[in-house]
């Protein structure tokens, strides 16, 4: 009876390609048993995109679930496509009147408004220049549209976004690290939080900022993070032993 | 005579309010049942086929955050940055419930501000407060002899003040 997520679940943790369907027509009995399927609901995530009574993979990688209906393909990729909710490092290309035009790394450049800081009114005016960096959220991300950014949640506060990074190192790392990096309890943060001391942006973007004492502490950790992308967590964790212990 | 007259008065002049007076109950009728098809007549209408309510089952969400539980985007360790440090607890607190037997590893935070640097600093504010809570009269005593440390200018104290007579 618990067709729809059982067409899921016997696919969990196997790849998935683009072109692939989940179907969830009626089958053909007639009858009014059919209702029973439709009331149950099903999420999908990134990788899947709705077709009428149809689910296609539109990604490819392996397929995942969380309770209690949740399905999404974790893929590796590079290119970023904005998602609502999403926060991300984003660089002031332009100023415009009312709004910046912020580079995030999409297809388009986002627009952020200038009353979209903390604190900021009509005459009060937020300090931003152009080519400065701002870890900020989309409230608009919609296929074809231009995406919109603010650095304030929804009570008016900034809760760190907004303009940051007066020194520091900004890079680019796979979407798929960057996932690895944000994931609760993460490996790669607590072997690297004990190292020495340092600051870290994380975007959802690929962009990932660190700030260390030292111009060389800076490096070293923004070479690790680097090299995080390709490696064993038992390679990892010897290679971190040995910067720890200053030999490299 | 008169009955004819009633007859042939027209419909429109039947309807007005002031007519109804003295017609009787079945022509009423009648006109107000001809009034209502003429309103309904010309009320617009779509010619579609009844919409059916289609309850969406499939939900789409195009964003990681919500599947893999991603915390949040800053972070600092070892005390770098305590901003930074404050807003981790304040924006990851929700998935912190569950594992909190975290605290224990929790590193020591490295002083950013040495002794000597707070024993500096709380000297200047000493001179600062003491200024603050002087007389208008001591306070220029009192930097007067604040150069003096500073500068090591030769000290010549100001005479007492004291009232002098005016003289005649």
């Amino acid at each position: 009876m618990d067709t729809v997520h059982a067409r899921f679940k016997e696919k969990i943790g196997e790849v998935l390609l683009p072109g692939d369907v989940f179907s969830f027509r009626l089958p053909e009995d007639g009858d009014g048993d059919g209702n029973n399927i439709k009331t149950e609901k099903i999420i999908c995530g990134p990788g899947f995109r709705r077709n009428g009574e149809e689910v296609q993979v539109c990604k490819s990688g392996i397929l995942r679930h969380k309770q209690p209906n949740l399905y999404w393909i974790d893929s590796q990729q590079r290119r970023y496509v904005p998602a609502k909710g999403e926060s991300v490092i984003g660089i002031v290309t332009a100023k415009s009147g009312d709004i910046f035009k912020v580079d995030v790394g999409g297809s388009d450049q986002a627009s952020l408004s200038y009353l979209a800081f903390e604190g900021a009114t009509k005459r009060n005016r937020p300090n931003v220049q152009v080519g400065d960096l701002v870890y900020s959220q989309f409230t608009i991300a919609n296929k074809d549209m231009e995406p919109e950014l603010v650095c304030i949640d929804s009570c008016g506060r900034a809760n760190g976004m907004g303009v940051f990074g007066a020194d520091g190192l900004l890079f680019k790392v796979s979407l798929g690290l960057v996932r690895r990096l944000l994931a609760p309890q993460s490996e790669i943060v607590k072997d690297l939080e004990k190292i020495f001391p340092f600051e870290l942006v994380v975007g959802m973007n690929g962009r990932v900022w660190v700030k260390a004492k030292t111009v060389q502490q800076t490096l070293i950790v923004a070479n690790l993070l680097e090299t995080c992308e390709n490696m064993t967590s038992q390679q990892r964790q010897t290679l971190f032993r040995r910067v720890a212990e200053g030999s490299l | 005579m008169a009955n004819d007259g009633a007859a042939k008065l027209s419909k429109n002049l039947l309807r007005m309010k002031f007519m109804q007076r003295g017609l009787d109950a079945e022509v009423k009728k009648q006109l107000d049942e001809e009034e209502r098809r003429i309103i309904s007549d010309d009320h617009w209408f779509l010619d579609l086929p009844e919409l059916k309510a289609k309850e969406n089952h499939i939900v789409e969400e195009r964003s990681y955050v919500p599947c893999e539980d991603l915390v949040y985007g800053r972070m600092s360790f070892k005390g770098f940055n305590p901003d930074v440090e404050k807003l981790m607890l304040l924006m990851n607190a929700h998935k912190e419930e569950e594992d909190e037997e975290e605290d224990e590893t929790v590193s020591r935070m490295e002083t950013d501000i040495t002794d000597e640097e707070m024993a500096r600093r709380y000297e200047s504010l000493v001179g600062s407060m003491r200024k603050k809570f002087a007389k208008k009269r001591d306070r220029s005593a009192i930097t007067r002899t604040e150069e003096d440390v500073n500068c090591n200018v030769a000290d010549h104290q100001q005479p007492k003040r004291a009232f002098m007579k005016p003289q005649d």
